[in-house]
């Protein structure tokens, strides 16, 4: 036995094995160090120089949206508040939230309500055609929605639905619910099925294995489910953009709007508006990161 | 089997209809798949019905074509030479923007595979980008890059040119925009990606004597390259339907009147729906002849564990 370790030390670790000068020991990794520096130099440098134009082109319309004026020179002449005030007044911000927020949480539960039984379904059993319905559900996913959209808007339009906020949920829920099953099969593939098994030999109804072993299970994985689908619906350009009046337009697309209907309307309020997006935005983004992993989301742990 | 010869008594009263519900659940059939019945009927109401009609629609010509035979939408497509140009406007802007948003994340991840300080808040800000939104990104570069934005300034005050460089309302800026939006979600794919894969391997590739370009060529980066492809994937998805910041940061009646924005203004600009989804289909079309060339290599590769979380 320890002539096995001893021997297998010598083969992983050969720097270690001339134990007592500890010098070709420390000389190994600085040696590598060397090799590498150029290329990790470069490295840093690009991402620094992406960091560096990322930050300047946040900076502006940030400053832009506080700032007067600001027709040449690094900084606009003077500040103030107002931008926020005018772009809420002429843009009806408060009714255009409203819309937002309830095509999102319309987009939400309907998603949620149809997706999560699905994903169950496909988590558990495995039946012939299971993949024809596994493509059907990757398919709304992997092509893009301005391809599809233009379809569905005409879809829409023949039935008097396209411009209601009716329509701009049915074209949300198109990416949505195949997003929730598929953000849903690996938290349902976790839950070990002989819980429900136990469950139902300890003489519990459906409706109680349901209610008190699998949704109690499944509410972490449903919740992070509906922040990422009100991520996805909040920040839909196309679709929404496709499908929408008037009076149902969101946040992003009225934002799409007033910049191609500028003339008027002052830059500034423009940019004010779209930090506002961008602060809803990012609040929901960071709610999202506190309760799901997204690389857990990609390549998924299974013991 | 063994329940049915064991309960003798139970089987007689209807043997057809046990036996089928059985052999059905025995395959995976059973009532719990009524389950997948609301969702895949949506799908199918919201999705595949639009796709077949906008496909079916596309073989009706309606407006100027309206006489030209069951093809005319696709060949006045095709005989526009505007129109027909957006293909390779798409393309000229998608490949660069996929590749320059892979390529770059590669390296970045791999050298973020390592713990040291401060990794947890450059992850964050790397993936920020994502709630810019298209908007605040034109809005920013066409500030930014502009001829008297900070960009050119800087350029101007360090003497690297004399007069500012034109980065807006043209390809420069609709690249800039994606690169913006792109590389943080191709960045995101890799770095989980590159860390599914388990770094015993490359130790064990050192212990053999292998130098960091060895281990990086051999043991990591063929294990890496099926990732590679499904990110590289859906980055030209995303580049290829650049729609908004091709209207905003661009300059949409020409050098960048991408495939989307002409599909856009046939359907609900000129109201000829039936040429917007014949533009809609050849998109389509476009983008999966790309992801099954993407895909029919990706299958030539090792797509096995990778010893990490796999």
């Amino acid at each position: 036995m320890n002539t096995v370790q001893g021997t297998s030390t010598a083969i992983v670790d050969p720097s270690a094995a001339p134990a007592p000068s500890t010098g070709p020991q420390r000389a190994l990794p600085h040696r590598r160090s060397v090799a590498l520096r150029p290329g990790t130099w470069l490295v840093w440098a690009v991402v620094v120089f992406f960091l560096i134009n990322l930050f300047g082109v946040i900076t502006t319309v940030v400053l832009d949206s506080f700032g007067r004026t600001w027709f040449a020179g690094w900084l606009p002449k003077g500040y103030t508040g107002s931008n926020y005030s005018d772009a809420w007044n002429e843009f009806s911000l408060g009714q255009v939230m409203t819309v937002t927020f309830e095509v999102s949480f319309l987009v939400v539960v309907v998603s949620l309500v149809l997706g999560v039984p699905a994903a169950y379904a496909l988590a558990r059993r495995d039946f012939p055609g299971k993949k024809a319905v596994m493509l059907l559900f990757v398919l709304p996913i992997l092509v893009p929605p301005i391809a599809y959209g233009i379809p569905l808007a005409t879809v829409l339009y023949k039935f008097h639905l396209a411009g209601s906020l009716t329509g701009v949920v049915l074209a949300n829920l198109v990416p949505s619910i195949p997003f929730v099953v598929y953000t849903m099969t690996p938290f349902i593939e976790q839950v070990d099925p002989r819980l429900e098994a136990a469950a139902r030999m300890c003489g519990a109804p459906t409706r109680a294995v349901l209610g008190r072993i699998i949704a109690p299970l499944l509410l972490p994985g449903m919740l992070a489910a509906a922040i990422l689908v009100l991520v996805r619906t909040f920040g839909m350009f196309e679709l929404t953009f496709l499908t929408a009046g008037p009076t149902s337009q969101t946040l992003v697309v009225s934002l799409f709007s007033a910049v191609f209907s500028a003339g008027i309307r002052s830059a500034q309020s423009i940019d004010a508006m779209a930090v506002v997006y961008t602060g809803s935005m990012l609040v929901l983004l960071v709610l999202a990161l506190r309760f799901v992993n997204p690389t857990q989301l990609v390549a998924r742990t299974r013991d | 089997m063994s329940t049915l010869t064991t309960r003798p008594g139970v089987a007689p009263p209807e043997p057809t209809r046990t036996a089928l519900r059985h052999r059905m659940a025995e395959r995976g059939v059973d009532r719990t798949l009524l389950l997948l019945l609301p969702g895949v009927v949506a799908v199918v109401a919201l999705f595949v019905y639009p796709f077949v009609y906008g496909l079916q629609l596309s073989f009706q010509p309606q407006g100027v074509n309206a006489h030209g035979g069951v093809f005319a939408s696709y060949s006045a497509f095709f005989h526009d030479k505007f129109a027909r140009g957006s293909i390779g406007t798409t393309f000229y802007l998608a490949i660069p923007a996929s590749l320059i948003n892979v390529g770059f994340a590669v390296p970045i991840s791999y050298r973020m595979r390592s713990q040291f300080r401060g990794k947890r808040l450059l992850l964050t800000i790397l993936v920020v980008p994502i709630t810019l939104g298209t908007v605040l990104t034109a809005e920013g570069i066409i500030e930014y890059f502009g001829p008297v934005g900070w960009f050119n300034s800087t350029i101007q005050w360090l003497h690297l040119s004399n007069h500012p460089l034109t980065l807006t309302n043209n390809y420069w800026g609709v690249l800039f925009s994606l690169i913006i939006s792109g590389f943080p979600f191709a960045f995101l794919l890799t770095h989980s990606y590159l860390s599914g894969i388990h770094p015993s391997l490359e130790k064990a590739a050192a212990t053999l004597g292998a130098g960091w370009w060895q281990r990086f060529r051999h043991v990591t980066f063929p294990l890496l390259l099926p990732g590679l492809l499904t990110t590289f994937c859906l980055t030209f998805v995303l580049a290829f339907t650049v729609f908004p910041s091709a209207m905003m940061v661009g300059d949409p009646d020409g050098k960048t009147h991408v495939i989307s924005i002409e599909a856009y203004e046939q359907a609900l600009q000129k109201f000829n729906y039936s040429q917007g989804c014949a533009i809609a289909m050849v998109m389509t079309a476009l983008m999966f002849a790309v992801i099954g060339v993407a895909m029919a290599l990706r299958s030539r590769l090792y797509t096995g564990s990778t010893g990490g979380k796999g």
